[in-house]
């Protein structure tokens, strides 16, 4: 090999490095300051004032920051973006093992404060007042933050479940928003039957609404109190649980619901398409689509959305998916201090007007929820319709909370393996259900719990 | 004495970059951290754990039977174009040797990206080829051939430049002695150049079982747009990745990660065993 072309190849090799430095570039302040140290993503307003780190990503979380920052003279907060979701999880777990790293006050989400709370990562705000703002908050979003009398985080933002669906296929086949899921079922065949696109999804690699929808049935699958943190019980191939997994089961096996990845380009494109009739989704999701091009092009104006499908109608049951708090952790210098900010922070009025304006959250908080603003507000996204006053707003105040996972990510982890099953036609509902079982009976003895 | 001071900047980074990770995970790997239970000493309680966790020796009989069809692939791929290469000298010989090497020196994320999006059923070129009926390269039937395709697209170039520096070490003069003797260039490549170059072959067999064997980067790339099909226990490289920052247990995935050392190792040790007789450069 001659000189000119080892010095071409070089050189190419450079730029390519050079190209994906750029790439990872985002990253490089956030990875730069762990706990106290480092820079701040927004400037301190009184340097005088003590300094509590925070590691949250929603995309306006600078606002808020900047909003507090600005009307405390008592306390500061220096805000780092550590990653969304599973990568802030990983930073915080590797804090967590190594014992030092990790910020005062950590924002996760919903179903992952019992991951961290199990590992005595997160401080108890029973402790340093929470019971002050529970008020602020409906009686199913306290509980999912609660464990027995302990209380890990305090809420921002929720996910109420609904059906968002397309008018446009709706009309085209002859369709009205089913109400129950034997309904859902029957129209998906009528679409099918008609040459229309497919009813709906089955996505293995988000297996929580999935969850989150046998808990719709009455299912518990997980039991246990902080209090006992090592006894706990696990229930997740209850009938309940089989009856809703079989049924979605039955739907993919029909041919009539995709089995297609979610929060994927994929999937989005396919959304936008017209693809799937109705997208089975939490209060975030019109935001979520928002920002990744949905409601903008062909497909304006053809979104609604209708209160979740129901297994008895006599007794409408609403459930969550998603949804974020502040915890603290139990490395904070200062637990009183960094309780205050999680408790103040993304509370105040400004802040969460600029959340859900922007579309970002769906605040829980009821000074927000009974707001006329807010209840009469018309969305764009859904051509008008009042969806908070129609759907999210009663889906909330009727949501009664649930027990997550104490091992989230390997339950999901697992259950996604067990969905690609059923999309693959390799098991039913209810024998992906067992198996699921009897891994998680394993992994928790494994892990040094008791079964009851 | 002078010579450790010469030795001392390459010994300081081997110590603590490698040797203190490696004696660090290996006591990890000693304990074990339940959720419920805290830390305990656990002996080699943990490996024997390893070599009956069905999702361990699922990824270690995923890598061999991937390392089988994957590695004459592209020592096929590479052989053959090195060979052709070297018996041309036109100004496309160089363009083409040029473009066989680049898809080495786009970093191996790149490329399964950019795999990613070609495989894609929606926007993808197969899928405007073929329209519905197209098919996923990353379905649970197709993805050890959609894998095999970037894993040979990735590393075919590589092994082409080592196989052609080792051809241009030939002397001529016995291509020549060869040509009056009357033999066909065919005759050339597979009998003379091929038996020369025996040496850079086994060179790059070792490699290309060592990399196989801890297969990592593209599945681990590729797992978010598979639809499931890609577990997190593909490979034992992935299962221990995942189980330290995803699963949160360090101490088992230490002990897996010692677990496929020793399996390379075993791996490695009977290949060169095997060819101890041609391979002349571990002596």
């Amino acid at each position: 090999m001659n000189k000119k072309i080892m010095t071409a190849l070089f050189g190419a090799g450079t730029v390519m490095t050079s190209l994906t430095a750029c790439g990872g570039g985002g990253d490089g302040e956030a990875a730069a300051s762990g706990g106290g140290g480092g820079s701040c993503s927004v400037p301190i307003a009184n340097a005088d004032a003590p300094v509590v780190s925070v590691w949250a990503w929603y995309p306006n979380m600078k606002t808020v920051v900047e909003n507090f920052n600005d009307t405390h003279t008592d306390v500061q907060v220096c805000l780092t973006n550590a990653g969304q979701g599973a990568d802030e999880y990983a930073k915080f777990q590797t804090a967590v093992s190594a014992g030092r790293g990790a910020p005062d006050v950590i924002m996760l989400e919903t179903d992952t404060v019992p991951v961290f709370a199990l590992q005595e990562a997160l401080v108890d705000l029973s402790e340093h007042g929470a019971s002050e703002v529970e008020g602020n908050f409906g009686e199913g979003a306290w509980r999912d933050v609660s464990s027995g009398d302990a209380v890990y985080g305090i809420p921002i933002d929720g996910g109420p479940m609904a059906m968002m669906y397309r008018q446009d296929v709706f009309d085209q086949y002859g369709i009205t928003p089913p109400t129950t899921w034997d309904e859902y079922r029957a129209a998906a065949e009528e679409l099918k039957a008609a040459g229309g696109p497919l009813m709906g999804d089955l996505p293995a690699n988000v297996p929580a609404p999935t969850v989150a929808l046998m808990q719709q049935n009455g299912a518990e699958p997980w039991t246990y109190d902080s209090a006992n943190p090592t006894e706990l019980e696990i229930d997740l191939n209850s009938p309940e649980s089989k009856e809703v997994l079989d049924y979605w089961a039955g739907l993919v096996e029909d041919g009539l619901i995709g089995t297609q990845d979610q929060f994927t380009t994929e999937y989005i494109s396919g959304a936008i398409n017209g693809d799937y009739a109705t997208y089975i989704s939490a209060a975030w999701a019109p935001g979520y689509l928002t920002g990744a091009g949905a409601g903008e092009g062909a497909d304006a104006g053809t979104w609604r959305v209708a209160p979740l499908p129901q297994w008895d109608p006599a007794n409408p049951v609403s459930v969550n998916w998603g949804g974020s708090v502040l915890a603290v952790t139990s490395q904070a210098e200062d637990p009183e201090l960094a309780a205050q900010v999680a408790m103040e922070l993304y509370a105040d009025e400004p802040s969460l007007t600029d959340g859900w304006t922007s579309q970002t959250i769906f605040p829980l908080n009821q000074s927000v929820l009974n707001s006329q603003e807010f209840i009469d507000h018309q969305s764009d996204f859904f051509d008008g319709q009042t969806a908070n006053k129609d759907v999210y707003i009663p889906a909330a105040n009727a949501y009664e909370g649930s027990t997550y996972s104490p091992f989230g990510t390997t339950f999901y982890a697992q259950f996604t393996e067990e969905i690609a099953a059923i999309n693959a036609g390799e098991k039913t509902g209810s024998e992906a259900l067992d198996d699921l079982q009897a891994e998680m009976e394993a992994y928790a003895e494994q892990q040094g719990f008791t079964l009851n | 004495m002078v010579g450790w001071l010469f030795l001392a900047p390459f010994a300081v980074v081997f110590l603590l970059f490698l040797v203190g990770p490696l004696v660090y995970a290996f006591y990890l790997s000693l304990f074990t951290n339940g959720l419920a239970t805290g830390e305990e000493f656990a002996g080699l309680a943990n490996y024997s754990r390893a070599f009956t966790d069905p999702a361990f020796l699922s990824g270690v009989w995923f890598v061999v039977r991937f390392a089988i069809v994957v590695i004459p692939a592209q020592m096929l791929v590479a052989l053959v174009a090195a060979l052709v290469l070297d018996s041309l000298t036109s100004r496309f010989a160089k363009f083409s040797r040029l473009m066989i090497f680049v898809p080495y020196a786009i970093p191996a994320v790149i490329g399964a990206v950019l795999w990613g999006f070609l495989y894609s059923p929606n926007f993808g070129p197969l899928e405007q080829l073929f329209g519905e009926s197209a098919p996923f390269l990353l379905s649970p039937d197709n993805l050890f051939y959609g894998l095999t395709n970037v894993v040979t697209w990735q590393w075919a170039g590589y092994y082409m430049i080592i196989i052609y520096a080792a051809l241009q070490g030939i002397d001529p003069a016995i291509y020549e002695a060869a040509r009056m003797d009357g033999a066909k260039a065919w005759q050339i490549a597979t009998r003379i150049k091929i038996p020369m170059i025996s040496a850079a072959l086994v060179l790059i067999l070792v490699f290309a079982v060592i990399g196989t064997l801890q297969f990592f980067t593209e599945p681990q790339v590729l797992l978010p747009i598979s639809n499931g099909s890609i577990t997190t226990d593909i490979t034992p490289n992935v299962y221990a990745f995942n189980l330290a920052f995803r699963f949160a247990q360090f101490n088992y995935a230490s002990a897996i990660s010692f677990a496929l050392g020793i399996v390379v190792f075993i791996g490695v040790y009977v290949f060169l065993f095997l060819t101890r007789k041609r391979g002349g450069f571990l002596k």
